[in-house]
């Protein structure tokens, strides 16, 4: 390992899982830790418990802000192992010097998705530090939900199993680079940023046999299946021709040389469900305006444990690995 | 006929049956092919658009590539990294320069790493992003780590251009920027007699995309002419590559050795005119350029004209910048692999102790490097 | 360092030295240090790279180049139905 923390250990790729493992599994060992779910299982399998932190960077985005995404991004989490968002803790860093209003409007964003999730903030801290200590303000928010269905998790895909995407991908991503300074690009591209908590309900409540799901953030989809088939051991076989992705997303990633499911996404879900299943996991996830063009890209097989293959339409394949380094436009 | 649309110029040159049409026809006339052939493709974005695409899963085993030196990135040799990083830790100064740079180790470290340990380092996507920087940061000194092939190259000179016309003051400049012909002559050229077999002699050259847009294609006359090598230059797109190899098995079946252009839509005899000129404004060729894996090319490398000492970071800072050379690390094969004499594969530290996250040698160190592109997508061969 | 991507001229600032290309609904600007005065146009199709225009690309060339492959496919298409016909001529199974 480096000496030094550097940038890429925190992109939710492979030096992202390295850092974790070495340093804070290490110290921390236990059960319940080293299943790497997007969110803890305690209380006897009946509640679901996740923290995580906001950095973004422009604060202000088309689609959303840090306080939605605040939201968003932990009841998410909690949706992922089938939980019910109910109550959450929001603790926020904030620079000397930082707009009241802009403060307000980010609380007012925060208040709104917690509404739309059933949830409230029950506790909270407060701290203010000097110029220059953060960037502007950093928000962290844990939860706590209740889990309607049990037994979600992402060690148990086998090939009784079809890989689902619930939306077209990497729109959070393309959005926070097209908006950053430094990148001028004029576009209509939206981030995804949402909630995903009514999706999973409804799928709950129809009896769909669920085997894994996980939002697709840092490191977009390529890092969820890859930790997927990493942890079942079992290989994800992806038709390339049926990834979606909007004009818009596929612009900037020709632009800047990306490719779109390595993009991070903040309102799209990666599903592992019983095979029999597909089809009406389908016409849930389209009947919501954030997922009406769910799509299924993929298998399960037992070609190459732990890894992820594309397989293009012309008779090709490689793998698709975890995304490494800071996510730099490749100029090459 | 038709009017094109944007997405054609996207979608028709990477149509799946289109690629399946080329593969078939390959495999076909490649039958009458009288010996292996071994094509180079010297620019690292085809070696990426190669192996993302799958594409030797495609060809008959009778069409071998050889991975050429084309990523600039990849040749930086460490000592001009160093320059890089010692000039990054100078007081108040900005480092800029592009992407992929900031990865490469050199013997101190990366660019990445002098950023980590706090200087001020900027990557940029366009070296006009530069004239911001300065223009932010008028008490700083902003210089440009200018890197690329000669693709690249204009770009850096029409930011002279601006620099000098405006007269701004505090933007210099260190130029790292090579020629792809000179390379090209330098591996035909250092073959050992005994590895000249049909495993690993260079047959034939896929010419690189873009950088022929800016110089032309004139510039690889030499090689079927004096070398007897022929050379099509191809675009990037799967359906350019295929293209391109058909055009390669139908020369060697037809006894011929020409000058091709696949490229037509972009690449034109003589290339962009004003671009080239820019060039020869501010730069002449350096008597060498050391590549990393490949050692000293002779005129391969640029260096601003000696008119523009003023603003050339490499004379002004002389005194703090090394000027020893840098060995390479002992199990680093990237000399091997660059000159087409082994793959990736065959490297004994290849995918253990060096990899894309801990690079060792100039091929793994960009992701357009022949060793990353195996890495990433070359499992499956 | 090469690469670079198709995109849609649609605005030009002469003032500036500087056009506004669309790659599929994002656009940016671009500078046009590279090309000679007057030669670019909006709705010209260019090759964009790091934040220049780099050349024209010629519209004849990329329209001929998906016509040639059109054919191939068509050929292709002819000769795998030939085939199959001849296959079927000659399959022993065949009545007569």
């Amino acid at each position: 390992m480096n000496k030094q923390i550097t940038l890429a250990m925190g992109n939710g790729g492979e030096e992202n899982n390295e850092l974790i493992t070495k340093i804070f599994y290490k110290a921390f060992k236990n059960e319940i830790l080293e299943k790497s779910e997007d969110a803890a299982v305690i209380h006897n399998g009946e509640l679901a418990f996740s923290t995580d932190s906001f950095t973004v960077n422009p604060l202000f985005f088309p689609g959303g802000d840090i306080g939605k995404l605040a939201i968003c991004g932990t009841c998410n989490d909690l949706a992922m192992m089938g939980a019910k968002p109910k109550y959450l803790t929001c603790s926020v860093i904030i620079e000397e010097g930082f707009a009241t209003r802009e403060l307000e409007k980010i609380v007012r964003s925060m208040k709104k998705e917690l509404e739309d999730n059933g949830a409230v903030v029950v506790s909270g801290d407060t701290k203010v530090v000097p110029r220059g200590s953060v960037d502007k303000i950093f928000i962290n928010t844990t939860g706590i939900g209740v889990i309607e269905k049990q037994g979600i998790s992402s060690n148990n895909i086998s090939k009784e199993d079809v890989i689902l995407v619930s939306r077209d991908l990497g729109r959070h991503g393309a959005t926070i680079f097209a908006a950053r300074e430094g990148i001028e690009l004029t576009s209509d591209l939206q981030s995804d940023c949402a909630s995903l908590t009514h999706q999973v309900q409804a799928l709950i409540k129809a009896g769909v046999n669920i085997t894994a799901l996980r939002d697709a953030t840092r490191g977009g989809v390529s890092a969820v299946l890859n930790e997927w088939a990493k942890q079942s051991k079992i290989c994800i076989e992806v038709n390339e021709d049926t990834i979606p992705v909007s004009e818009e997303v596929e612009g900037i990633c020709e632009m800047l040389g990306f490719e779109a499911v390595n993009l991070a996404n903040e309102g799209t879900f990666v599903l592992a469900i019983k095979k029999d299943d597909e089809q009406k996991t389908l016409d849930i996830l389209h009947s919501f305006q954030n997922s009406n063009n769910a799509v299924k890209i993929g298998n399960v097989s037992d070609a190459y444990l732990g890894k992820v293959l594309l397989l293009s339409s012309y008779g090709t394949k490689r793998f698709l690995d975890t995304p490494t380094g800071e996510l730099l436009p490749r100029i090459c | 006929m038709n009017k094109l649309q944007l997405k054609d110029l996207y979608d028709g040159f990477r149509n799946p049956e289109v690629i399946k049409g080329f593969s078939k026809l390959i495999n076909e006339e490649a039958k009458q092919l009288k010996y292996p052939i071994n094509i180079m493709e010297v620019c690292g974005g085809h070696t990426h658009s190669i192996m993302k695409f799958g594409l030797p899963q495609l060809l008959p085993e009778n069409i071998n590539f050889i991975h050429g030196p084309g990523c600039p990135v990849c040749i930086m040799p460490k000592e001009r990294i160093d320059h890089a990083y010692i000039l990054a830790q100078q007081e108040d100064t900005i480092l800029v320069t592009l992407g992929d740079m900031i990865k490469v180790p050199g013997s101190k470290g990366s660019l990445q790493d002098a950023r980590a340990k706090g200087a001020d380092v900027r990557f940029v996507y366009s070296p006009l992003d530069t004239l911001k920087i300065a223009d932010e940061n008028p008490d700083k000194k902003i210089i440009f780590f200018a890197i690329g092939f000669e693709t690249t190259t204009p770009m850096t000179t029409a930011l002279i251009d601006i620099v000098l016309k405006r007269g701004i003051k505090n933007i210099f400049f260190h130029i790292n920027h090579v020629t792809v012909p000179e390379v090209m002559v330098e591996l035909i050229d250092s073959r050992d007699e005994h590895v000249d077999s049909y495993n690993n002699r260079i047959d034939a050259f896929l010419g690189p995309s873009h950088v022929s847009v800016i110089t032309g294609s004139k510039i690889y006359e030499k090689f079927p002419k004096k070398y007897h090598r022929p050379v099509v230059v191809a675009g990037f797109e799967p359906v350019d590559v295929m293209e391109a190899i058909l055009m390669i098995v139908r020369q060697f079946n037809e006894s011929r050795c020409e000058l091709e252009v696949e490229y037509k839509r972009s690449v034109s005899y003589e290339g962009n005119l004003k671009a080239q000129a820019l060039i020869e404004k501010y730069f002449e060729k350096a008597d060498l350029f050391k590549w990393r894996g490949l050692g000293n090319v002779p005129e391969s490398g640029y260096r601003l004209r000696s008119e523009y000492s003023n603003i050339d970071a490499e004379k002004i800072y002389s005194d703090i910048l090394p000027k020893e050379e840098i060995e390479d690390h002992k199990l680093c094969i990237c000399g091997d692999i660059l000159r087409g004499m082994a793959k990736p594969n065959e490297c004994t530290i290849f995918g253990t102790a060096c990899k894309p996250s801990t690079p060792l040698g100039s091929c793994m160190v960009s992701s357009e490097g022949a060793c990353a592109a195996y890495y990433k997508y070359g499992n499956l061969l | 360092m090469c690469l670079s991507i198709p995109s849609k001229v649609v605005k030009i600032d002469k003032e500036c030295n500087v056009a506004t290309v669309d790659t599929m609904g994002v656009t940016r600007e671009a500078g046009l240090e590279l090309m000679e005065e007057g030669d670019v146009k909006i709705g010209d199709y260019v090759l964009l790279h790091i934040g220049f225009i780099m050349n024209k690309i010629d519209e004849t060339d990329a329209l001929e180049s998906l016509k040639v492959y059109n054919e191939i496919l068509e050929k292709l298409d002819e000769e795998d139905r030939r085939n199959l016909v001849e296959e079927d001529d000659n399959c022993p199974n065949r009545g007569a």
